[in-house]
């Protein structure tokens, strides 16, 4: 070793320790040593026993995504809970920061029983604003599906999300029956259901197919689906932001849909899609013109225009909601 | 089951029964053995889903009428009129009835691609509606989809250019309507029927009309000619507008007529205000206590805030009925379904006829129930809520509750102060008053422009009111108000009594000193069947 690396080994910091320091690590490396001998000197069952060779050992049960158990979220003192947060905590947040405009909630007059809202996704502020929105006495007996890899991926959001938004988790990424016999369950039990059909929030600011969840869970538990259609919130907080901006959210409520005689879950699926469509297409064109495009097949679809990413970027901006007039005196 | 109404013999054991009392109550004690009090019935089952019964309606029509999707085409004209803020009373809880119909007709005009679609206020002589008043009426929806491009909008009676005679009936009744409405292809007219008096060819020719045609039967021979305005077929109101509707069939304007019938669900089932909807024998616990509450809330609160309280009360009326088609075979379905609410089976007449006057009337929602009103809510509907013959004999007494102030509401009654002012101090007898001064008051220029751009009630307004009243005054010996301001039921020619045992006192001189007394326990309202 020639005489220079040995100066620059003893100048690297691991290396130009204190004896002080080397004393301290030294005893440390020690107490860890002794540790280890307790442990092995432990006999089973007070400390787990090896796994025997040529087992392969069983796999964890995991307890976060879809498997996350949500049952202590209904419990009594955690609904409680949620109705302090969310009427003293959410709602207010949400009136300050999307200043909600509700439009067809008469058309929820005389519907009885367990519903499943179903809404358009562009942002994370749709699960609070809806919370917010939704008329009591469903609003406070309401389970939200959520994306399991997502809402429920960890020990800290599982337990929050099932907590404060009353979640319970989705399997998004493969196909499976659980998260769909859980919500079911629920349903026949009386909760009302909240599903964003899209399956995620729009990358572009423009809708996504539906998927079928929704419709099969009202063809099988038979209650009907409540159309949502909400506007604003991807320019409030839009999908890859992380602070929300003020602005103004409009939420409007469709009548409730049943599925027909016969209808699949896709075709009601597509049924749901075009009556948000319509909300959407209410809000832009005026009722009366979007009854006439609802009844002449020429609503403009939730995905928008049939161009490439760009110009469909670029038409987002151009669509703005009616405005209320002016209040005039009559020209005589 | 809801108890159909009926009438009670007051004994000693009777409760004291309320008389409501402008924007308060009166609890008060009828004499025993002589004194019967008229109840309503109790509000009948609504209709379970109104939108599939509305839809039902207009897919089978009454009469001679195709359905109405048959009826409309693209490329029509389509005019859908609507019943004004005079209706329902109180306002009822949305969805009112009018959007609920209103978004139906619209979205089988959507189906058939209908473009020229106007909706118009069938408001006659009131006053416009506001925008939240329409909002209420037609809903946000429709509200917002028309309003903006200037195709929802108030009736404007007093609007030459958009107007249109329409021809003359044989009794030479001038029948002129609004233009836009007799020149399209298809009016539909969106009615609530929560009297029996409403509805019918008056919808149209009543509701769309001007002072021209309107003065052929709001006039005092009219008035005292229709015994009494509630009974269609004893009414000469409603003979005057039939035959105007004869000219409106034979001239060639079609008309899709959708009436609707509401329960007297007034003050709801349960709540603070669903004691006064109970016979007072009925009254729990808790009833009293809320009465009590109320009662002594109400004292000591402003006069303006009671009004905003009880101005700000929606009721849950529920749809009862709704048929579509032809006017006169759809009315008939609608008066029977108004009766089946209203109907209670009286015998024979009293000699005193007594009533509790609540805060609310046609003309003064949003508003103040003005001395001319009250004597119109009084004397005018709820004197004639009769079929057959009055519940007091000619001669006798009427006596009502109500505090009668000298106030009024600048806006939407500004010729009723002059009326009151002017006319009412030189003559209350209204044939006088209408012979030497409803022209003048017609024809001002101020109240005719601020009918058309403020939101006050046309000049001549006043005087159809006591023209209203006209047949009961024709009928009655006196009118005493108890409780009421002094100069004010002074100026009206009534009689003031503090105390409703006072009003006794005072009716002995006409009526002796034992009368017999009906009192009318209304709202929730009620129609007496007298025999």
């Amino acid at each position: 070793v020639s005489p220079k690396a040995t100066e620059l080994t003893k100048r690297l910091p691991v290396n130009g320790v204190s004896a002080a320091r080397s004393a301290s690590m030294m005893a440390k490396v020690a107490s860890a040593k002794a540790r280890n001998a307790t442990k092995a000197a432990l006999p089973f069952p007070l400390t787990p026993p090896p796994v025997p060779a040529g087992v392969e050992p069983r796999e964890k049960k995991s307890t976060t995504g879809a498997d996350y158990d949500t049952d202590w979220a209904r419990s009594y003192p955690a609904r409680l809970a949620r109705v302090m947060l969310v009427q003293g905590l959410v709602r207010p947040a949400v009136k300050a920061i999307a200043s909600p405009r509700v439009r067809g909630l008469d058309r929820l007059n005389g519907l009885e029983g367990p519903v499943i809202f179903a809404a358009n996704h562009h942002s994370h502020v749709d699960t609070p604003l809806l919370l917010a929105t939704i008329p009591e006495p469903r609003r406070h007996r309401l389970v939200i599906g959520a994306g399991a890899d997502y809402f429920f991926a960890n020990r800290l959001t599982a337990p929050l999300s099932a907590l404060v938004i009353g979640a319970i988790p989705i399997e998004r990424t493969k196909v499976t029956r659980k998260s769909a016999d859980q919500a079911a369950a629920l349903i026949d039990e009386g909760w009302s259901f909240l599903i964003f059909p899209e399956g995620g929030r729009s990358p572009d600011g423009w809708g996504q197919p539906f998927r079928g969840g929704a419709a099969y869970l009202a063809t099988r538990c038979g209650v009907p689906v409540v159309p949502i259609h909400l506007d604003g919130t991807g320019r409030i907080l839009r999908k890859g932001k992380s602070l929300p901006q003020r602005s103004v959210a409009v939420v409007t409520f469709g009548a409730p849909l049943h599925p027909a005689e016969g209808e699949d879950s896709r075709r009601f699926a597509a049924r749901l899609e075009r009556e948000v469509a319509s909300l959407s297409d209410e809000l832009y064109s005026g009722w009366y013109e979007a009854r006439k495009h609802a009844h002449a097949g020429t609503t403009p679809p939730l995905q928008g225009p049939d161009t490439g990413a760009w110009r469909k970027a670029w038409t987002v901006g151009d669509r703005t909601p009616r405005r209320k007039r002016k209040a005039t005196w009559p020209e005589l | 089951m809801p108890r159909p109404g009926f009438v009670l013999d007051v004994d000693r054991s009777t409760p004291p029964v309320l008389f409501h009392h402008g924007e308060g109550f009166r609890l008060e004690k009828l004499p025993a053995d002589r004194s019967r009090i008229i109840y309503p019935a109790e509000p009948i089952e609504p209709i379970a889903d109104p939108v599939g019964a509305i839809r039902h309606a207009l897919a089978n029509p009454l009469g001679d009428a195709a359905p109405l999707a048959a009826q409309l085409l693209a490329g029509m004209k389509l005019t859908i009129c609507f019943d004004d803020i005079s209706l329902p009373l109180p306002p009822m809880k949305r969805p009112d009835i009018r959007q609920m119909v209103i978004e139906a007709v619209l979205d089988l005009a959507a189906a058939a691609g209908v473009d020229d679609v106007h909706l118009i206020a069938a408001l006659a002589l009131h006053r416009r509606m506001t925008e939240s008043e329409l909002r209420h009426a037609v809903g946000d929806r429709v509200y917002e989809a028309f309003a903006p491009s200037g195709a929802l909008y108030n009736h404007d009676a007093e609007d030459p250019d958009n107007l249109l005679e329409i021809g003359t009936t044989k009794h030479g009744e001038v029948v002129e309507i609004n233009k836009r409405a007799a020149e399209s292809d298809l009016l539909v007219y969106v009615n609530i029927n929560l009297v029996s008096m409403d509805g019918g060819w008056k919808s149209t020719a009543t509701g769309l009309s001007s002072y021209k045609s309107l003065k052929h039967h709001h006039n005092v021979k009219t008035m005292q000619a229709s015994t009494s305005f509630m009974d269609r077929h004893k009414s000469e109101l409603h003979h005057s507008n039939w035959r105007m509707g004869e000219v409106l069939k034979s001239s060639g304007v079609k008309i899709f007529q959708i009436e609707t019938t509401m329960n007297n669900n007034v003050f709801g089932t349960d709540g603070p205000m669903s004691v006064l909807q109970k016979r007072e024998w009925e009254w729990t616990a808790r009833d009293r206590m809320t009465f009590l509450a109320m009662q002594k809330g109400l004292d000591r609160i402003s006069p303006r805030m009671r009004r905003q309280a009880f101005q700000s009360w929606k009721a849950p009326h529920a749809m009862t009925s709704v048929q579509a088609g032809e006017v006169d075979a759809v009315h008939e379905v609608t008066t029977a379904n108004v009766f089946r609410q209203h109907l209670v089976p009286v015998e024979g007449q009293t000699d005193i006829l007594t009533m509790g006057l609540p805060y609310i009337s046609p003309y003064n929602v949003n508003s103040i129930l003005n001395p001319v009103l009250v004597m119109c809510l009084g004397l005018g509907y709820f004197f004639n809520l009769y079929r057959g013959k009055p519940p007091v004999r000619e001669g006798g007494v009427l006596i009502m509750s109500h505090p009668t102030p000298w106030e009024f509401h600048p806006v939407h009654h500004p010729s009723y102060i002059d009326f009151f002012e002017q006319v009412l101090s030189e003559t209350t007898d209204p044939l006088v008053l209408e012979e030497k001064f409803e022209k003048q008051f017609a024809e001002d220029e101020w109240y005719r422009h601020l009918y058309r751009t403020s939101y006050a009630y046309h000049g001549v307004h006043p005087f159809y009111m006591w023209y209203w009243g006209s047949h009961a005054m024709q009928h009655l010996g006196r009118v005493i108000i108890v409780g009421g301001e002094e100069r004010s039921v002074r100026r009206l020619g009534f009689q003031p009594a503090s105390t409703l045992q006072d009003a006794f006192e005072m009716a002995s001189d006409v009526v002796g000193r034992e009368p017999t007394i009906t009192h009318l326990h209304n709202p929730p309202i009620l129609m007496a069947d007298v025999t």
